[in-house]
């Protein structure tokens, strides 16, 4: 009895705690019904949709962490980015090459911006998210001014394909076919896998170098990684395994049966691990067990006609999904961090932070600058896939529905996780690209399906605002409340 | 020197900065030769234009609210109250039964339905922002986009009978612009359609002087919204509402209601939205739906900055001063910039250059670093 109770509370909790996403869940869910789209178009959109979006949306995931609130000023990293887009574009590069000459330009800019955005937010602490949206709107305002006035006006550029002809001012879309459209989609696997091996390398030469020098302690930890990928190296020069490799696209199917594989491996070392080397009770094993059989089953779905044909249309690019993983782990690392400890404390309370002798300005300045780079980044990504730079557009709507996604995982203003992010992403592209269609079938208007999807996006922004601003008064109001009954 | 100082003061850098902006752009457009009368005209009838919607932002911030972002509900309500005024008036062929009195009957029944709907939205809307204290401009801000949203997809579903306001031919959804030229447009401020649709003893709510264009009736209705609110602000129940936004606590100790106050400040201010977004129509003479009211919080928020007011206090004259040098400048720097590089879309973007750089002004100079 007492344990169906238990279980009873433990399901009932879960769903207060993620009703947010459930509900957006259902409405997802009911939208793909009444579209009558067919499964491969969707899981396409999706997945093209989390190539592209996914990076900015966890750029947002360490403001909140050092409580500065749903960075609304992500506008300005992307304004960066584009600058940087701009430039390259201009000077006839393109490619990978024209990709890292854009991070490189990007980046600074992107720093510069990102301390004086957290210069600024100091001087208003509690309003920053008011401030970062007026701030984006400003930032668009100089922006504008930059592209079609000083552009061509005082800094003379002369690029038929840029420049508006016979005027002043850049053109409002920036055709990157033959330029840097699929530049980091379109890096063959090997190249990632001997880029990959030649830094590790050199990682690793630093060290025992540093090792000679008495400035690094070797641990048997850096030879076995090393090896590992020294062999995964050696073995991408097999033949099958360098054809398979060779390509750029990764099919949906290989993907997962990659992950499941993966993720099966580590369980079995899991279980290896508790059985032999910590001699747990056998209870310990029921979790890892029970993923591999979870493992064996989405497996043996695959086989399943339908999702198979869906699983072989959709195609991912390699090198974005990695940058996404890698934003990810950085993230999650940050916080085992001095820096990433500090974040949080200024997060939960600046005058402790303050007490315990954390520089709370610098820490929240460093928190603005990384989210305002990886903002910068990921429009980058975006701009790549997208493959047109809508110069006057492109930047203006990132931030809204950049944190409409992550609100939509179940994020709220104090709290924000990758996996949080991803859901987001997945729910809330879901919604965008079956709401017109969804629209027309329902009200015999697709336009309404649009418009309902851009409510949605600014609806569940002013709900979990109201929702956190809500939470504030009443925390206020509850010691003063007790502090009256003391007295 | 001391007097200069204290008027320096007194005026703050950014109105000087503007201030002077705009004295220069005037010069600069005579200079250029554009006719000072047609710039009278054109500032006069913007100042009008958008004085109400500026107006509105006093009662908000009076009360405690602060910067009414929010004020979209308002412009909701009365773009809500004047297509549903139009099309009662079409359905109900008042300009065959009225003839020269029906635009007034759609006006009234525009702000009447405009003033009601806002009324009632400004009571929850104040209710919602008593729960959020300290966050209002924030909420407020998407509070205002989700209502825009929300009203395209009312727009979009509404079909109307009357061919000024809906699709040809689609049986579903208004048009983006609709034009009021068969109805209420320029009934206050547009001397030819008075002339045209007026009985002649009301030919002096709009009329030329030289080349000026004298919107008298416009001129006296925001003269007299603004004297109401005026007097509001003197009466009992404005001052305790002034109370309420200068300090809870000691409005508190002397019996005030706060939250009441709070919500009647926000209701007005909404219905001042409603009415203001209809006389904006009337005067510019198209209803613009859609998401084209989706700034205009911004832009009033903006001009009231301008005229001096802070997140805390407002007064008339700053409502007036505000408008005037925002839109002023926005009218002048037109032809001017056309007539010097030739860029059309370069107001636009001043447009967002200054009312945004305003407003962060405004938000630096007011949340300093408070921990």
């Amino acid at each position: 009895m007492n344990k169906t109770s238990a279980i009873t509370k433990k399901i009932g909790s879960f769903l207060f705690d993620n009703k947010v996403m459930i509900a957006f869940a259902i409405v997802c869910i009911a939208a793909i019904m009444l579209s009558g789209s067919s499964l491969s178009f969707i899981v396409d959109g999706v997945f093209t949709r989390i190539t592209r979006n996914t990076f900015t949306v966890l750029a947002l995931i360490i403001p909140v962490l050092a409580g500065l609130g749903l960075n609304f000023g992500i506008v300005i990293g992307a304004v960066a980015a584009q600058i940087a887009v701009f430039c390259v574009v201009n000077w006839g590069f393109g490619g990978i090459e024209g990709m890292l000459l854009c991070v490189l330009i990007a980046t600074p800019l992107a720093v510069l911006f990102g301390f004086l955005v957290g210069k600024l937010f100091n001087r208003m602490k509690g309003a920053e998210m008011i401030a970062g949206l007026i701030l984006g709107y400003f930032a668009d305002g100089l922006y504008q001014l930059l592209f079609l006035v000083i552009i061509g006006g005082i800094i003379p550029v002369d690029n038929p394909r840029l420049i508006i002809s016979g005027g002043v001012g850049v053109k409002n879309t920036i055709d990157l076919t033959d330029n840097l459209k699929y530049a980091i989609d379109s890096v063959r696997m090997v190249d990632i896998v001997t880029v990959f091996f030649y830094i590790i390398l050199a990682v690793t030469l630093i060290k025992v170098l540093l090792h000679f020098l008495k400035k690094y302690e070797l641990k048997k930890n850096d030879f076995i990684f090393f090896g590992v990928v020294a062999v995964a190296f050696g073995i991408s020069y097999i033949p099958t395994i360098e054809r398979f490799l060779s390509t750029d696209r990764l099919v949906l199917l290989n993907a997962l049966t990659i992950v499941l594989v993966v993720y099966a491996v580590i369980q079995i070392v899991k279980i290896v691990k508790l059985l032999w080397i910590e001699k747990e009770e056998p209870k310990a094993l029921i979790q890892p067990i029970a993923m591999l059989l979870l493992c064996g089953v989405i497996y043996g779905l695959t086989y399943l006609p339908k999702i198979e044909q869906v699983l072989l249309f959709v195609k991912l690019p390699v090198l974005p999904f990695l940058l996404i993983a890698g934003l990810c782990w950085f993230n999650y690392k940050i916080l085992s961090t001095r820096l990433g400890q500090n974040m949080r404390t200024v997060g939960q309370s600046q005058s402790v932070a303050m007490a315990s002798g954390i520089n709370v300005d610098q820490t929240r300045i460093i928190a603005m600058i990384i989210s305002t780079v990886l903002a910068s980044w990921g429009q980058l990504i975006f701009l790549q896939n997208i493959g047109t730079f809508s110069t006057y557009g492109a930047h203006t709507q990132i931030a809204q529905f950049a944190i409409a996604a992550l609100l939509v995982g179940g994020a709220s203003v104090q709290k924000a996780t990758n996996k949080q992010a991803i859901i987001g992403v997945i729910l809330f592209h879901t919604l965008f690209i079956v709401a017109p269609q969804a629209g027309k079938q329902l009200f015999n208007n697709a336009q309404i399906g649009e418009y309902f999807r851009v409510f949605v996006s600014y609806g569940v922004i002013a709900l979990s605002l109201a929702m956190h601003a809500w939470k504030l008064v009443k925390k206020k109001e509850e010691p003063a409340a007790e502090n009256s009954l003391s007295e | 020197m001391k007097t200069i100082k204290t008027i320096y003061e007194n005026i703050g850098l950014p109105r000087l900065i503007i201030g002077l902006f705009f004295i220069f752009l005037i010069v600069a457009s005579i200079a250029l030769g554009f006719s000072s009368a047609a710039i009278f005209s054109d500032v006069l009838r913007r100042w009008l234009m958008y004085g109400t919607l500026v107006l509105a932002m006093v009662p908000g911030i009076q009360s405690g609210i602060g910067l009414n972002f929010g004020v979209s509900l308002g412009i909701s309500a009365g773009l809500l109250g004047s297509v549903l005024a139009m099309e009662i008036s079409f359905v109900r062929d008042w300009p065959q039964i009225l003839g020269a009195g029906a635009p007034w009957a759609t006006l009234l029944l525009a702000l009447l339905f405009g003033v009601v709907m806002a009324a009632f939205l400004g009571i929850v809307y104040g209710l919602l922002l008593n729960r959020v204290k300290g966050s209002e401009m924030t909420v407020s801000t998407y509070v205002g986009f989700s209502v825009i949203a929300f009203m395209n997809i009312v727009w979009l579903s509404l079909a109307f009978k009357n061919g000024e306001l809906s699709w040809p031919l689609q049986g579903q959804g208004l048009r983006n612009t609709a034009s009021l030229a068969g109805s209420f447009g320029g009934l206050l401020s547009n001397p030819d359609t008075v002339k045209a649709t007026q009985p002649p003893w009301l030919h002096w709510l709009a009329f030329k002087v030289g080349g000026v264009t004298v919107p008298l009736g416009l001129i006296l209705l925001f003269a007299l919204l603004c004297f109401l609110v005026w007097l509001f602000f003197r009466s009992k129940l404005g001052i305790a509402m002034s109370g309420a936004g200068e300090n809870e606590l000691f409005t508190l100790s002397s019996g005030i209601n706060v939250d009441q106050k709070r919500i009647q400040g926000t209701a007005i201010s909404t219905i001042l939205g409603a009415v203001g977004i209809i006389l904006y129509a009337q005067t510019y003479g198209f209803l613009q739906l859609y998401n084209a009211p989706l700034m205009m919080g911004f832009a009033s928020v903006a001009s009231i900055l301008i005229g001096g007011a802070s997140v805390k206090r407002a007064k008339i004259s700053h409502v007036l001063i505000g408008t005037l040098l925002f839109q002023g400048i926005l009218v002048t720097a037109l032809p001017v910039v056309n007539e010097v590089i030739e860029i059309g879309t370069l107001p636009e973007v001043l447009r967002i250059i200054i009312s945004n750089g305003i407003i962060l002004y405004a938000l630096s100079k007011t949340k300093g670093g408070n921990v």
